[in-house]
């Protein structure tokens, strides 16, 4: 029997991940990720000359619906036509079995690695620009339970582009018509709400709204507003909500309101929309008074003086000027 | 989907269900067949865990393997409760307990499975091994190592029977060699005078037989398809836990 070195095991086991792209258009570049159900390889698309990106399952699923899962998440992204949700342009199952879908290869950076070094307001531009996608989502009946700084790219050209669909599903509210449609092309996996082969809770800690740590069956959109709120809390800290108690402590007074209130343990309490809740953050930008923020009257005193201090200087500096000349002429 | 629609057909038959069985000639064949994939793994976790000298480990490994023979430790195995190669770890220690307890060492062979193992080679194999690494970790990393090993010889003895030892060979020397770099594709196009795509459609082809050869392999050596998913995410490195 031949004896393999460690380096062979490894280059084998690396071979055994490999997709088999036999019989299709495309040709394997790289590994570029791993994901909770599969892999995301760099492709070449060989009749387009161009690089692309395939979520493939893994070669031994754990779970028998995973490939109906990948599948449902395909068909999801498809439906989301919008500039901040990654285009797909092709899904089917490789000759080796494993389920596939292609999608546009986006090169840039994850948000974690992204805001590093950023301002406040363009920290909160971006959080506008992530709730564009997902209020588009919201409003089809979809929401995606997943939502982290990981899963939001910024792209080479700025675009903002939130990632990784594959926890996403029906709202709990809008889940007929939505969920009809989807289940015309294919059945939505059952079981697969909460639950994975593993039988851990779907999710990350830290960005799971209470609902969706508890396994509702509930859910709805705003499980996802949690979230954003929690990415809020991430760009104004540097780290997850509860990693690092007090952090928010250090953020604007209106902007930990602002958070405090998209993280209710409440849904009701929450904003309604993430475009409410970005609307709430641009208001910030503005010097406008944010509206899950009361604030007293020194505050308000203080937030006129910031948004027109130009204009109030302007008008100190010449009813000082005015004063003293009053002053001068009568002696 | 269900391992029947999978990726691919598992239709071997297991060789852990056949040890369980209560005729003896299926039961030893069977245990020759884990003994082949587990030797290795348990020679080197003993000199490893229990420190015993090479000659110690070699007739301790195959008493191990007489005693899955003749006192059908098999039986008790329940693929619901964990993996095959948990198990025979566990049996291993409880083996080597019992043995020290009663002060007695048992009889080098008997009724063991008759496959010849070379543990001369294991023990050169052995001494590579760093000192850091613990006697589990090592047991699981050679049991990895044995699969691809006995796949590998799987993969042969098919390209032999179907004429494409070529194939064979341009996988052994473009994905099995640790030479580096490795040579391209041009260098083997010219080697053995195959055009290049003829040398990417044929290590595509190996691959794609090998990736099949490691699964047959596997379904082989595990009792239930949870058992196999759970050891193909751990062979894989995707969950080794």
């Amino acid at each position: 029997m031949k004896q393999l070195s460690d380096s062979i095991v490894a280059k084998l086991q690396d071979e055994m991940q490999v997709p088999d792209l036999d019989g299709t258009r495309y040709s394997v570049v790289r590994h570029i990720a791993r994901g909770g159900m599969g892999s995301v390889w760099l492709a070449e698309d060989k009749i387009l000359n161009r690089r692309v990106a395939l979520k493939v399952l893994d070669l031994v699923a754990p779970a028998d619906d995973l490939g109906a899962r990948l599948l449902q998440e395909a068909r999801i992204l498809a439906r989301l036509e919008h500039p901040g949700v990654v285009p797909i342009h092709d899904a089917g199952t490789l000759a080796d079995g494993r389920a596939f879908y292609c999608m546009k290869y986006v090169e840039g950076k994850t948000l974690a690695r992204h805001i590093a070094g950023k301002s406040l307001s363009e920290k909160l531009r971006l959080l506008a620009r992530i709730a564009e996608p997902l209020d588009f989502a919201h409003a089809r009946g979809f929401i995606h339970r997943d939502l982290k700084p990981e899963n939001v790219m910024i792209g080479g050209f700025g675009e903002v582009l939130v990632m990784d669909w594959g926890l996403a599903k029906a709202s709990a509210t809008v889940r007929d018509s939505a969920e009809s449609e989807l289940s015309m092309v294919i059945p939505l996996a059952q079981g697969s709400t909460h639950a994975t082969g593993q039988g851990s809770v779907l999710g990350t800690p830290g960005y799971m709204s209470p609902e969706q740590q508890s396994g509702s069956s509930q859910l709805d959109h705003r499980t996802d507003i949690f979230s954003l709120g929690a990415i809020l809390v991430f760009m104004l800290t540097g780290s997850a909500p509860g990693e690092v108690p007090a952090a928010t402590s250090v953020a604007p007074r209106p902007l930990r309101a602002v958070c405090e209130k998209a993280m209710a343990a409440d849904p009701n309490a929450r904003y309604q929309s993430a475009g409410k809740m970005a609307a709430d953050t641009v208001r910030y930008l503005s010097g406008e008074p944010v509206l899950a923020y009361p604030e007293n009257f020194l505050e308000r005193i203080g937030r006129l003086y910031t948004r027109h201090r130009t204009a109030i200087v302007l008008v100190a500096a010449y009813l000082l000027m005015r004063a003293l000349f009053i002053l001068f002429a009568r002696r | 989907m269900t391992s029947q629609d999978g990726p691919f057909p598992l239709t071997r038959h297991s060789v852990v269900l056949a040890a369980q069985s209560n005729d003896l000639t299926a039961r030893s064949l069977a245990i020759e067949t884990i003994a082949l994939a587990y030797w290795r793994p348990i020679y080197k976790y003993v000199r490893m865990k229990w420190n015993l000298n090479p000659e110690v480990a070699a007739d301790f490994t195959q008493e191990f393997f007489a005693h899955l023979v003749e006192k059908e430790f098999l039986k008790s195995y329940d693929s619901r409760k964990g993996r095959l190669r948990t198990f025979l770890r566990v049996c291993v220690d409880r083996l080597f307990m019992n043995q020290m307890r009663d002060s007695q060492r048992l009889k080098r062979g008997g009724g063991g499975p008759h496959c010849s193992l070379d543990f001369e080679e294991a023990e050169r194999e052995f001494a590579t091994v760093p000192s850091s690494e613990c006697p589990e970790s090592c047991f699981d990393r050679e049991w990895v190592r044995t699969v691809f090993a006995l796949s590998l010889q799987r993969l042969q003895a098919i390209c032999e029977a179907s004429g494409k030892m070529v194939h064979f060979e341009l996988f052994e020397l473009y994905d099995l060699q640790d030479a580096d770099p490795k040579p391209s594709y041009r260098q083997l196009a010219t080697k053995f005078v195959l055009a290049i795509t003829d040398v990417t459609n044929y290590l595509a082809f190996v691959r794609r037989e090998f990736r099949r050869c490691v699964l047959d392999q596997l379904r082989e050596m595990t009792a239930s398809d949870e058992e196999f998913r759970r050891e193909a995410q751990a062979l894989l490195g995707i969950h080794i836990r």
